[in-house]
C-alpha cells in the first residue's frame, strides 16, 4: 500500500525489538469478543491512485457546477473568482500539513499569517480585534450570542427576521439545551429591513440584538440607531455579515456601533465547496476580548528581542480552562483563513473596492433588467450584490424549471422558509463579478418564459 | 490589624469589619508570571467558599475562593493594568478585593502567619 | 553513536544571532529569510489582481457608501507569492519530517485527495442548488457515511459536525435529547481526568455539570470507582478509547454495561480511532456515540489548525435523535433531509448544528483515503501505527521514564514523564531541543495525569529509518537533560525564533497591527 513505508522485514525486526511474536500480541488488551477478524464487510481491497481518481471523477461528473452556466445563488454562500495564486500557496506543504501553532518557534509562518488575518478582518469589520477564525458563519453567530450572555449576564437575545434561517436554526437548536431565550421572526417582503421592529423590542433583559447586514433578502440599512438603542439598555449589538465583499462598498457594522461582528468568510478565497469547509469570522471591541471564543494570535518578542508571534490569552480556551472555557472549539478553519488572507492581500484596498463596485454594478444591471420582466417585482431598492424579487407565482418550481435549462436562477424563499407561505413567491438573486451580460439575459429570458 | 491565612493560600487582613483578601507569596510563586486578574465587582455578595476572583498565568487559570462571607466593597483596579503586582508584592499592593465581613466567627478556624508557614513547609 | 558528525554543537551557537556566524546586514541567514508584516510592505493603492470594471447604472447602496479608508494594504502577485512563500518556510510540517504530536495524529496527507477535492464537480457547487443538480455530492456523503458506519459497527452517522469538538457537542446533544425524550433530567457527565479539554468544555457547553472519573495506577478508567459513582443523576460518561495515555480500555464493554445498567449513555471520544480502525469496532463495545476526526484517522490535512471534520456515529438508541440535515437514499436517487422534509419520520432529531451540510471538501478527501487503502490497507494502518508506537516505547524506556510501560503494549502513542531529569530540567527543555534536532516536539504536558507528560505518536506513515533517527535524537536529548546540560535551557538555537515571551504577549495583548504613529499616540 503506497502510503505505508514499513516493509515486511521492518515489521519482523520491530516486532522482535518490542518482544512480540505477532502483531496480534500488541492488541492483547482488546477483548477477544471485540476483535474484528477477517476483512471489513463489503470494503474492497486497496486501490490504485488511478482507480480512485476514476471513481471520484464519475461522482463529480454527476453534479451541475456553478461554472457550467448562468449562476445566481447566494444566501450565505457566494461564487466569486478565486485567484490561482490562492490555491497554489495554500497547497504548500508547510501550510497544508502543519498543525495548530503550539510550538511558536517553528510555526512563525502560520502565526504571522494569523496576525495579519486578524488585522484584516478587524479592519474590514470596523472593530478593534478579531480572532483566528471559527468553523463558519452560523456557529460564529451562536458563539456571539453566548458571548453576549457572558458579558451582559442576561440570556435573552433578539434575532432579526433578516438573519439567515439556517443561522437561526442553529441558534434555536443550541438554545434548547443552554436555556437561552431567543426571540425570532420571519422576514417580510418589504423594502426596509426590520430595524424599527427590533428597536421596539429591546428591554432590560435583552443581552443582544442579532442583525444580518446585508440581510437574507439582500437589503441594507443603517445600523446606528439600532446600536444606540441597544447601548441605551446596556445590550450588545451583534452584526452578522455573510457577504464580506460588501464591506468594500458599504459602511462597516463597527463604524455604525456594532459591539460584536461575526460572519462567513467563504466569499474571499474559499470557494463554494457545497457548504464546507467555510470560514467563521469573529471580531469585537477591545474591552470584550477576554470573553471571546477561539484562538487568538498575539505579538511578542523572543529571547533575543526579535519580534515574533504566539497564540495568547489561552486561558479562555478548553485545553486550559476545561469546563469553564468560553467555548469548546479547538480546531478552527486555519487553512481557509490563509486562503482569505492571501486573497485579501492580492486585492488590497484598491482591489477590494473595485471588486465590490463590480459586484454592485452587475447586481444593479440585473435588477434593472429583471424589473422589466412581466411578473417580476423588485422588493427593495437598497442592496449590495443580492436582491429579492417577488414573482407572480411560486418561485420554487420556477427555479427547478430554469435549472433544467442550465440556469441556476437563485434561492427560492420556499426552500429557506418552507413554513412561510407568504414568502413562497420570493426569489433571492445574487449577482457577483462572475456574472456576464449573457448570463443576465439568460436569466431574464428564462424567467419571462417560465412566468408566461 | 490582624492577618489570617487559609489552606487555599489566601491571606485576609481585618481592619474593623473590612477584610482585604489576596494570595500569598507562596501561591504566586507556584503560579508563575501572573498575566491577568479578574476581581469582583462592588456590591457582590459572597458566601464563604464562593468563587470570587480568577488569577491567570500563561498556561493556567485558578479560581480564588472567598475565605469569608461578605459584601465586596472594592476590587483592586491597579491589577487591571498591572497584574505583575501580584508577583512583585503579593501580600501588599497585589491585594485582590476588600469585603465587608458578615460573620467574624468565620475567621476562627484560619491560620496565623507562623501556622501558615509551617503548613507551607509541610507541602 | 555518531549523531553529530559535523562537530557543530548547540552551545557554540549561543552568540546572540543564534548560529555562531557574524550578523548580516539584512538579518537574513541564507535560506532563513526574515519577512516583514504585510502592513509594513503593502500599500492601499497596490493590488495583485486586474479586476474588470463594470459600467454601473446609478448606485443603489441606500446612502451607506463606505468612504473612509479601510486600511487593507495590497501587494502585486509576485510580491504576494514571495511574502507567503517566505512565511511558509518558517513552519514545520509533516511534509518536512516526523511530527510526533500525541493525540493529534499527524500522518502523511496523500496528494490524490487534494486533487479530488478540487474537482469542479465537488468544489464549485452551491449548498442550496436544487437537489437533483448535486446528486454526485450527495452520493459522496452517502458512500462515506456507509463506510464510517461499517468501520465502527454503529447504526448511523451524522455528517454535519465541523470538527472533533463540534462532533462531541453533537453526540452529547443527542444524548441529552434522548434522555429528555424519556422525561429524564440527569445533570452530570463523568469525564476522566486524562480526557481532552474539549470533553469537559463540551459537556459544560451543553449544560451539564462535569465530574472526574478516577484512573487506576496502570492508566485506565477505574471501573469499580466508576460503578460506585453511577447513579440516577449521571447522564453519560465520556471515555476516550484508546485513551490519551495510549492504552486500550480493556474494560470498555464492562464500563458500557455498567453505564447502561444505571440508565446513562456512553460517549466515546474517537480522536484515537486510528489505532484500531479495521481491527476493532466501537459498536461491539457498547458505545452510543463517537465522533471521528477525519483530519486524524482519515488523513485530511490539518492546515495549520483546521478545517477539520467530525462526523458522529450513533447506536440504534440515539439514531432517531441525530441532527439535521442528512442524506437518504430513495428510489429516485439521493435526498437531503432538512427541517422541511424531516416530517414525522425524523421528528425526534435534535435540530441543526450548522448552516448547510458539513465539510464536503473533507468528505471527498476521506472517501478517497478509505478507497485507496481498502479493507487490507486500513487494517494495516492500525497495525503499523501501533507497531511504530511500541517500537518507540521499547527503544526509549531505558532512558526516559515510561509510567505505563509495565501495563503492557501501548496502542498508537507512547507516553513518557519528566521523572529522572536533572534538577531544574523539564519536558519543555526536551521539546525545544528536539526542534534543534529537526523534529516537531511531541505533545507536552498532556494528559494532565502524567507529570511533565511527553506523548509521542509516530503514526503509520513513518519508515523504520525515520523512527531510528528520531529515537537516536530523543535519546541524546534525554541523556543531556538527565546530565544537566545547561545548553538545553537555551534551545531552540536554530529555529527562526528563539523561545518566545508568552507572558509579555498575555499581559499586554497586541492582537492586531497598528500603524507606528498610531501606536505612539496611544501611549
Amino acid at each position: 500500500m503506497r502510503y505505508l513505508p514499513l516493509t515486511p522485514s521492518d515489521r519482523q525486526a520491530m516486532l522482535a525489538k518490542v518482544g512480540a511474536k505477532t502483531i496480534d500480541d500488541l492488541f492483547a488488551d482488546v477483548p477477544e469478543a471485540a476483535r474484528l477478524d477477517g476483512p471489513i464487510r463489503d470494503l474492497p481491497p486497496h486501490a490504485s491512485e488511478m482507480a480512485v481518481e476514476r471513481h471520484m471523477s464519475r461522482l463529480a461528473a454527476k453534479n451541475q457546477t456553478a461554472g457550467d452556466g448562468p449562476f445566481f445563488l447566494g444566501c450565505g454562500a457566494y461564487k466569486h473568482h478565486v485567484p490561482a495564486t490562492v490555491d497554489h500557496i495554500i497547497q504548500r506543504g508547510e501550510f497544508l500539513t502543519a498543525y495548530t501553532p503550539y510550538q511558536p518557534e517553528i510555526a512563525q509562518g502560520t502565526l504571522q499569517m494569523l496576525f495579519e488575518f486578524q488585522t484584516q478582518v478587524a479592519r474590514l469589520f470596523g472593530v478593534d480585534v478579531a480572532n483566528a477564525s471559527m468553523y463558519d458563519g452560523s456557529t460564529a453567530c451562536w458563539e456571539a450570542i453566548t458571548m453576549a450572555r457572558r458579558v451582559t449576564k442576561r440570556a435573552k437575545a433578539i434575532l432579526s427576521g433578516g438573519l439567515h434561517p439556517h443561522y437561526v436554526s442553529v441558534a434555536n437548536t443550541m438554545a434548547k439545551f443552554t436555556g437561552d431565550h431567543l426571540v425570532t421572526a420571519t422576514p417580510t417582503l418589504t423594502a426596509e429591513p426590520d430595524t424599527a421592529d427590533l428597536i421596539g423590542q429591546i428591554d432590560d433583559d435583552t443581552s443582544c440584538v442579532v442583525v444580518q447586514y446585508p440581510d437574507i433578502l439582500g437589503r441594507i440599512g443603517d445600523l446606528s440607531d439600532l446600536a444606540d438603542a441597544c447601548h441605551a439598555k446596556k445590550a450588545l449589538l451583534i452584526a452578522v455579515v455573510t457577504e464580506p465583499v460588501a464591506l468594500g462598498a458599504i459602511k462597516s457594522p463597527g463604524e455604525m456601533g456594532a459591539d460584536i461582528v461575526v460572519g462567513e468568510g467563504q466569499s474571499i478565497g474559499v470557494g463554494l465547496q457545497f457548504g464546507g469547509p467555510y470560514l467563521g469570522l469573529f471580531g469585537c471591541s477591545q474591552k470584550l476580548v477576554r470573553q471571546m471564543p477561539g484562538r487568538l494570535c498575539g505579538e511578542t518578542t523572543d529571547s533575543e528581542g526579535k519580534r515574533g508571534f504566539v497564540l495568547t490569552l489561552s486561558t479562555r480556551e478548553q485545553h486550559i480552562r476545561r469546563e469553564k472555557a468560553t467555548s469548546n472549539i479547538c480546531t478552527n478553519s486555519g487553512l481557509c483563513a490563509l486562503a482569505f488572507s492571501i486573497h485579501m492581500t492580492l486585492l488590497g484596498e484598491a482591489g477590494l473596492r473595485k471588486l465590490a463596485a463590480a459586484n454592485h454594478a452587475r447586481a444593479c444591471q440585473a435588477a434593472e433588467r429583471l424589473s422589466k420582466v412581466p411578473g417580476v417585482e423588485l422588493v427593495s431598492d437598497a442592496f449590495f450584490n443580492e436582491f429579492t424579487v417577488k414573482l407572480s407565482q411560486e418561485a420554487r418550481p420556477v427555479v427547478r424549471a430554469l435549472a433544467d435549462r442550465g440556469v441556476l436562477a437563485g434561492v427560492s424563499l420556499g426552500r429557506l422558509f418552507p413554513e412561510a407561505a407568504e414568502l413562497a413567491n420570493g426569489l433571492v438573486v445574487a449577482v457577483t463579478e462572475t456574472v456576464t451580460d449573457e448570463d443576465i439575459e439568460a436569466l431574464a429570458t428564462g424567467l419571462q418564459e417560465a412566468l408566461a | 490589624m490582624s492577618r489570617y491565612f487559609t489552606e487555599d493560600h489566601e491571606w485576609i487582613d481585618l481592619d474593623g469589619d473590612i477584610a482585604t483578601v489576596g494570595i500569598t507569596d507562596y501561591a504566586q510563586g507556584q503560579l508563575g508570571d501572573i498575566v491577568f486578574v479578574e476581581t469582583p465587582e462592588d456590591g457582590k455578595q459572597f458566601a464563604k467558599g464562593d468563587e470570587a476572583a480568577v488569577v491567570e498565568s500563561v498556561k493556567a487559570a485558578s479560581d480564588v475562593y472567598s475565605p469569608v462571607s461578605g459584601t465586596v466593597t472594592e476590587g483592586n483596579s491597579a491589577l487591571d493594568d498591572n497584574p505583575a503586582l501580584v508577583n512583585e508584592d503579593p501580600e501588599g499592593e497585589g491585594w485582590f478585593f476588600k469585603l465587608e465581613l458578615r460573620d467574624a466567627g468565620e475567621l476562627d478556624g484560619l491560620m496565623d502567619e507562623s501556622k501558615y508557614k509551617k503548613f507551607v513547609e509541610s507541602l | 553513536m555518531s549523531i553529530n558528525q559535523s562537530g557543530w554543537r548547540p552551545e557554540m551557537g549561543n552568540s546572540g544571532n543564534g548560529c555562531g556566524g557574524p550578523a548580516t546586514y539584512t538579518g537574513n541567514r541564507a535560506l532563513m529569510l526574515e519577512e516583514p508584516l504585510l502592513f509594513e510592505i503593502g500599500k492601499l493603492s497596490n493590488t495583485g489582481l486586474d479586476i474588470e470594471e463594470v459600467k454601473a447604472p446609478a448606485s443603489r447602496l441606500g446612502g451607506l457608501e463606505r468612504k473612509a479608508d479601510i486600511g487593507l494594504p495590497g501587494l502585486s502577485e509576485p510580491e504576494t507569492v514571495r511574502h507567503y512563500t517566505r512565511l511558509s518556510r518558517q513552519n514545520y510540517a509533516i511534509d518536512l519530517g516526523l511530527f510526533p504530536l500525541g493525540s493529534c495524529t499527524m500522518k502523511h496527507n496523500p496528494r490524490l485527495n487534494e486533487r479530488v477535492a478540487r474537482m469542479p464537480g465537488f468544489a464549485d457547487i452551491h449548498p442550496l442548488q436544487p437537489v437533483d443538480t448535486v446528486q454526485g455530492a450527495l452520493e459522496v456523503i452517502h458512500q462515506l457515511a456507509h463506510w464510517l458506519v461499517t468501520l465502527t459497527g454503529m447504526h448511523s452517522v451524522a455528517m454535519s459536525p465541523k470538527a472533533g469538538a463540534h462532533g462531541e457537542l453533537c453526540g452529547i446533544l443527542a444524548i441529552r435529547a434522548a434522555l429528555e425524550a424519556r422525561g429524564d433530567t440527569r445533570s452530570v457527565i463523568l469525564v476522566p481526568e486524562s480526557a481532552h479539554g474539549t470533553n469537559p468544555a463540551t459537556a459544560a457547553f451543553a449544560g451539564y455539570k462535569v465530574e472526574n472519573i478516577p484512573a487506576t495506577k496502570d492508566g485506565r478508567v477505574d471501573l469499580a470507582a466508576l460503578q460506585e459513582r453511577l447513579g440516577p443523576d449521571v447522564a453519560a460518561v465520556m471515555i476516550t478509547n484508546p485513551n490519551t495515555c495510549g492504552l486500550f480500555e480493556r474494560d470498555m464493554k464492562a464500563i458500557s454495561d455498567a453505564v447502561h445498567a444505571a440508565g446513562a449513555l456512553v460517549y466515546c471520544d474517537g480522536a484515537n480511532f486510528n489505532a484500531i480502525v479495521g481491527r476493532v469496532r466501537p459498536g461491539d463495545l457498547g458505545v452510543d456515540a463517537m465522533h471521528i476526526n477525519l483530519h486524524k484517522t482519515f488523513s485530511t490535512p490539518h492546515g495549520g489548525g483546521g478545517p477539520g471534520s467530525g462526523p458522529v456515529v450513533f447506536s440504534e438508541a440515539l439514531t432517531s435523535f441525530a441532527p439535521l440535515p442528512f442524506v437518504e437514499k430513495t428510489a429516485d436517487g439521493f435526498a437531503l433531509v432538512e427541517e422541511e422534509t424531516a416530517g414525522e419520520h425524523h421528528a425526534r432529531s435534535f435540530g441543526r448544528m450548522v448552516a448547510f451540510h458539513g465539510q464536503m471538501g473533507m468528505f471527498t478527501r476521506a472517501l478517497a483515503y478509505i478507497l485507496s487503502h481498502g479493507a487490507d490497507g486500513l487494517k494495516q494502518v492500525a497495525e503499523d501505527a501501533v507497531l511504530n508506537a511500541n517500537y518507540i516505547l521499547r527503544s526509549l524506556e531505558d532512558v526516559l521514564d515510561a509510567p505505563f510501560a509495565a501495563s503492557g503494549p501501548c496502542m498508537h502513542e507512547a507516553i513518557f514523564s519528566d521523572a529522572g531529569l536533572a534538577e531544574g530540567f523539564t519536558t519543555l527543555d526536551i521539546a525545544k531541543a528536539l526542534i534543534d534536532e529537526g523534529y516537531h516536539p511531541m505533545t507536552m504536558y498532556f494528559p494532565l495525569v502524567v507529570h511533565g507528560a511527553m506523548l509521542v505518536e509516530p503514526t503509520e506513515t513513518e519508515s523504520k529509518d525515520t523512527l531510528d533517527q528520531f529515537i537516536g535524537a530523543l535519546r541524546s536529548v534525554a541523556e543531556r537533560a538527565k546530565a544537566g546540560d545547561e545548553a538545553l535551557k537555551g534551545a531552540p538555537y536554530y529555529a527562526p525564533r528563539r523561545r518566545l515571551d508568552e507572558t509579555q504577549a498575555a499581559r499586554k495583548p497586541v492582537l492586531v497591527w497598528n500603524e507606528p504613529q498610531q501606536a505612539e499616540a496611544a501611549e
